[in-house]
């Protein structure tokens, strides 16, 4: 299979790849991993005019925490970057995580994170979890750079609010009230397939209280869905059965997924419900661990 | 230098259709090419260098057969462009054995019976070998999890798993002593 024509542009700074797109006047597409894009181009779901490389462009292939206690990802930080990395789980346990159950080992070498958040696939782990850590994205456009949270940041499937001209240059992750805790689960028939569902748990502990809580949830929706009623009842509690219970039942009742080949809408419900005990359960342990 | 028009049915003539050069290292050997931008890596290989041994399976990222490793890292032949190869290194699975022997990953799936049809075969060691470049001594869930993104049809991947294990005891057995002990 293969894509329709395109001319091909691999520019070396930020600035040029802009002007490239501006100059394209909406008919260009910036390639990162191209672990979406470019089968979407071989299906010739998409057709852009002129491909946008960013690989060549330095500064963008890192992660880590900033001086004011956010996490930064650029824009070419790979999933495997995330999964093999060694500081990642003490900072950001929610996102070590997900790392290693996105897509497959091979596609991970090569996708980006922000570029997943990017593709705004429904089906996407990454937009759930930033949903429920309340992360944004950079964008740089010709003006200066704009910070968006993930949940303005998708439209709807496939679809964000990134001009033509403007380029996601990285995530970040707020800071923690407290110790950051939580996870991902996924349900997914094999390796590499879309999920069935997925939860992502992003928890701020103070002590054995939670703080701060979000709840994203992966394959259950037109988009990806941000459980905020869910994540509210987890606040202020010590994670005790009942909070947990709310929080699960509220989770379920956010979702709506479809029924298909991968299991009923009331099944699906189900696993979003028991995905929330199990990672509540999972987060009290630890911190029972810790104290 | 290769010219590759042939993949793409047109209506218009070669000489109308912009091409670009690239410049890569495959299997340790400089080959250049004059491509379309949309040539995908596993056609350059395949039909520009004629490099058989990398498979195209699915052609939709989910079958692993056309893995080759890119900078090192296995990467899904059909999902990255040619182009983007340019001033990389590329090793298929014909880069795997030298003229005498074979690598033991080749070695031990003969050994251990890990294929059957074959078709798999190139990928499957491509993503062992990356594994095992980064982890010389990986348990059997290791490997499992490695090689999850290569589809078989055939064996049931116990014989494959078995392989690349039997393939990471006889490297690490030819690895010099000293580095074992970290001396």
């Amino acid at each position: 299979m293969y894509p329709s024509r395109f001319n091909y542009e691999a520019p070396t700074s930020i600035e040029d790849a802009i002007a490239l797109l501006s100059a394209s006047n909406g008919s260009a597409k910036v390639l990162a991993g191209g672990q979406s894009l470019i089968p979407m181009m071989k299906l010739r779901f998409a057709t852009p005019a002129t491909l946008v490389d960013i690989n060549n462009i330095a500064g963008l292939g890192d992660h880590g925490p900033e001086s004011d206690g956010s996490y930064r990802i650029g824009a070419l930080v790979r999933h495997a970057d995330l999964e093999k990395s060694a500081t990642l789980p003490e900072h950001q346990p929610l996102v070590a995580s997900a790392a290693h159950l996105v897509a497959d080992p091979i596609v991970r070498t090569r996708g980006t994170f922000v570029g997943s958040v990017c593709h705004a696939d429904p089906q996407g782990d990454w937009a759930s979890v930033m949903v429920a850590l309340g992360g944004s994205i950079v964008a740089q456009g010709p003006g200066g750079m704009r910070t968006v949270q993930v949940k303005d940041f998708v439209s709807g499937p496939f679809q964000t609010v990134l001009a033509h001209n403007e380029i996601a240059v990285h995530a970040v992750i707020p800071p923690a009230q407290g110790t950051r805790a939580g996870g991902y689960l996924k349900l997914e028939r094999r390796v590499g397939d879309f999920a069935t569902a997925g939860v992502a748990l992003a928890l701020d502990m103070s002590g054995s209280t939670v703080r701060n809580a979000g709840i994203g949830l992966t394959g259950v929706g037109s988009q990806t869905i941000d459980a905020s009623e869910a994540a509210a009842a987890l606040v202020g509690s010590g994670l005790e059965p009942e909070a947990v219970e709310t929080a699960a039942r509220l989770a379920a009742e956010a979702a709506s997924p479809r029924s298909d080949h991968r299991g009923s809408a009331d099944y699906k419900r189900h696993i979003i419900a028991t995905f929330v005990k199990r990672l509540a359960a999972k987060a009290q342990q630890e911190e029972m661990q810790v104290a | 230098m290769t010219s590759l028009f042939e993949e793409v049915p047109t209506t218009a003539t070669p000489d109308d259709i912009p091409t670009t050069r690239v410049e890569l290292k495959i299997n340790g050997e400089t080959r250049a090419a004059q491509i379309e931008p949309r040539l995908l890596l596993a056609h350059l290989i395949r039909n520009g260098f004629k490099l058989t041994g990398t498979h195209t399976g699915c052609d939709t990222t989910n079958c692993g057969a056309c893995t080759v490793l890119y900078d090192g890292k296995p990467v899904k032949s059909c999902t990255v462009f040619a182009v983007q190869a340019n001033g990389h290194e590329v090793t298929t699975v014909e880069g795997l054995a030298t003229a005498s022997e074979l690598h033991p990953i080749q070695e031990g799936f003969k050994d251990e019976h890990g294929l059957q049809c074959g078709f798999c075969t190139p990928g499957m060691m491509l993503s062992a070998k990356a594994l095992l470049d980064e982890n010389p001594n990986p348990t059997e869930d290791d490997v499992r999890w490695a090689l999850s993104g290569n589809l078989c049809r055939c064996t049931g991947y116990q014989n494959i798993v078995k392989a690349v294990l039997w393939a990471a005891d006889k490297m690490r057995e030819s690895a010099p002593a000293d580095e074992e002990e970290g001396a």
